[in-house]
C-alpha cells in the first residue's frame, strides 16, 4: 500500500461533490447557532462525535471487508432524516465515480452495480480506501476529518469567516479526531466479529431536524 | 480519466463517448458566461429552435436558487422531466470544471430517464470571465457575453472569451443605448480568438438564435458522423 494515497482521498479537491454540501452549517448559520470561529468549533465538535464517529466506523468496517450492503442498511438505520439519507447517497454516488476512475477495482464496480443511485458515502469511502490499499484507520481518519472540514469551509463562504480562523478550528480539533478515529476502528473490528449492531449509533437530533428544514428552503447556497 | 475504453458497471465515466451498452451518447454542449449576459434566454431559444428536430435535455447550475431551471419550466421550452437543476454550493465554476461529478450524474440520469437524447445543454450559473467547462463534462462550449456588460470584455480576454468553441456577443440591440462599439468588440474578439467563431446576436430580432442554432447543428453533425 501507499500511505500517500490517503492524501489523495482526503484532499478537499478530490472531485467527489463535497463542495456543494455544508454538513448542516448553512442551517446552523441561519439559525444563529454558528456566528463565528468559536461557535463553529462547537458545531464541528458536536458533529465529529456524532455523525463523524458513525461515518468513520462505517468506513473503517468497509475497509475490514464487512459486507457493504449490510453497512449501507446500518447507515440508513442511523440516519433518521430522509434529506440526509438522500444527501449521503448522492455523495456516495459521486465518490463512487471519482474512486472508480482513480483506483479501478472489482469491489467498487460491484458496489456501483448494487447501488446505481448511490450507497451511503461513508460505505463507499471505505470500499474506495480498500481499493487504494489503505487501512481501516486511514478511512476512519478521512471520514472523521470530512465531518468537520466540510462545515468549516462552508462557513468561510457563508459568514465570510476569516479562513485562517476556520483552519485553526480544524487544527484544534485534531486531538479529538485522533480519538474518534481510534474509537471508530475499535468498533469496526467488533463489527467484523459480531455484526453491524456493534457500530456506534451516536446521533445529533438538531442536525437531523435542521437538515429537513434546510431541504425545503427555496433559496440556499448548499445542497445540504 | 479514461477516454477510450468503456467501464464495467452501470454508468459511463466522464468523457466516454459511448454508453455502457456501446451506443453513442448525446452530444453535451456547455453554456457559460457572466451573470445576466443571456445564457438562460439563449438556452430557451435554442430549445424552441431545436426541440422539434432533436431529442433534447437541459442541466442548469444555479448559484443559490433553482431560478434558471424554473424560468425554463415556466417558459415551457421543454417538458419538466427534461430539465434538471444541479446545486453548486455557491461555486458554479467548481461544478462545471473542478468537480463535475454532480453534473455528470444529472446528464446520465436524463439519458436514462428520458433518453435516448441527441443533445444535452449544460448551463453554468453566471460566473466570471475565467469560468470554463471541463472536457470531461462537455464536448464543446459556448461563452455568452453581452454588449451592455462593457465593450472592453473581448479585449480583456480570459479563458472563456479566448478558448470557448463559440463566443456569443448578445443583446446587440442595446449597443446604441449603452455606447458599445460593436466593430471594436468584433476586432478585439478576432484578435483574442483567431479562427474560432463569434456570433453577434439579439434575441429580440427576428433572426434571434438562428446562428447559434446553426452552429449547434454543425457540432452535432460532426459528433454523429
Amino acid at each position: 500500500m501507499s500511505r500517500a494515497a490517503l492524501l489523495v482521498l482526503a484532499d478537499g479537491r478530490f472531485p467527489a461533490g463535497g463542495h456543494a454540501h455544508s454538513g448542516g452549517a448553512e442551517a446552523a448559520v441561519k439559525a444563529g447557532r454558528i456566528n463565528g470561529a468559536s461557535s463553529l468549533e462547537e458545531f464541528c465538535r458536536g458533529r465529529l462525535h456524532t455523525a463523524g464517529l458513525v461515518s468513520a466506523s462505517l468506513s473503517a468496517a468497509a475497509v475490514l471487508g464487512v459486507d457493504p450492503v449490510e453497512l449501507d442498511a446500518a447507515a440508513d438505520a442511523r440516519t433518521p432524516s430522509p434529506a440526509l439519507r438522500t444527501a449521503a447517497r448522492k455523495l456516495g454516488r459521486q465518490l463512487m465515480r471519482a474512486a472508480r476512475a482513480t483506483w479501478p477495482s472489482a469491489e467498487l464496480d460491484a458496489l456501483a452495480r448494487e447501488f446505481p443511485k448511490g450507497a451511503h458515502q461513508p460505505v463507499v469511502l471505505g470500499v474506495a480506501a480498500r481499493a487504494a490499499g489503505l487501512d481501516a484507520v486511514d478511512a476512519a481518519y478521512c471520514a472523521a476529518y470530512e465531518s468537520v472540514s466540510g462545515p468549516a469551509s462552508a462557513t468561510v463562504r457563508l459568514l465570510s469567516l476569516d479562513p485562517f480562523d476556520a483552519t485553526a478550528v480544524l487544527a484544534r480539533l485534531a486531538p479529538e479526531l485522533d480519538r474518534v478515529a481510534d474509537r471508530a476502528v475499535e468498533a469496526a473490528r467488533e463489527v467484523a466479529e459480531v455484526g453491524v449492531d456493534a457500530l456506534p449509533a451516536a446521533s445529533a437530533p438538531l442536525l437531523e431536524i435542521s437538515a429537513e428544514l434546510h431541504a425545503a428552503w427555496p433559496v440556499r447556497l448548499f445542497a445540504s | 480519466m479514461h477516454l477510450d475504453h468503456p467501464h464495467d458497471g452501470p454508468a459511463a465515466v466522464s468523457a466516454d463517448a459511448h454508453r455502457p451498452d456501446g451506443s453513442h451518447r448525446a452530444l453535451r454542449i456547455g453554456l457559460g458566461g457572466p451573470v445576466g449576459s443571456g445564457k438562460t434566454a439563449t438556452v430557451a431559444a435554442l430549445c424552441r429552435a431545436l426541440r422539434d428536430e432533436l431529442s433534447l435535455a437541459v442541466v442548469t447550475n444555479d448559484i443559490y436558487t433553482r431560478e434558471d431551471a424554473e424560468f425554463l419550466l415556466r417558459e415551457a421550452v421543454l417538458p419538466p422531466e427534461r430539465i434538471t437543476a444541479v446545486e453548486t454550493g455557491a461555486c458554479p465554476h467548481t461544478a462545471i470544471r473542478d468537480d463535475i461529478s454532480a453534473n455528470l450524474e444529472a446528464v446520465e440520469d436524463l439519458e436514462d430517464e428520458v433518453g435516448p437524447l441527441d443533445l444535452v445543454l449544460v448551463e453554468s450559473g453566471g460566473d466570471n470571465l475565467t469560468a470554463t467547462f471541463s472536457k470531461g463534462l462537455v464536448d464543446a462550449q459556448i461563452f455568452v457575453i453581452d454588449v451592455a456588460g462593457g465593450d472592453d470584455i473581448p479585449r480583456k480576454g480570459g479563458p472563456g472569451v479566448t478558448t470557448a468553441d463559440l463566443l456569443v456577443i448578445n443583446k446587440t440591440d442595446l449597443a446604441p443605448y449603452v455606447g458599445s462599439d460593436l466593430a471594436r468588440m468584433a476586432a478585439d474578439a478576432k484578435a483574442q480568438r483567431a479562427e474560432l467563431p463569434v456570433v453577434f446576436q439579439s434575441l429580440r430580432t427576428e433572426a434571434g438564435v438562428t446562428d447559434v442554432a446553426a452552429w449547434v447543428r454543425s457540432q452535432l453533425a460532426a459528433w454523429t458522423a
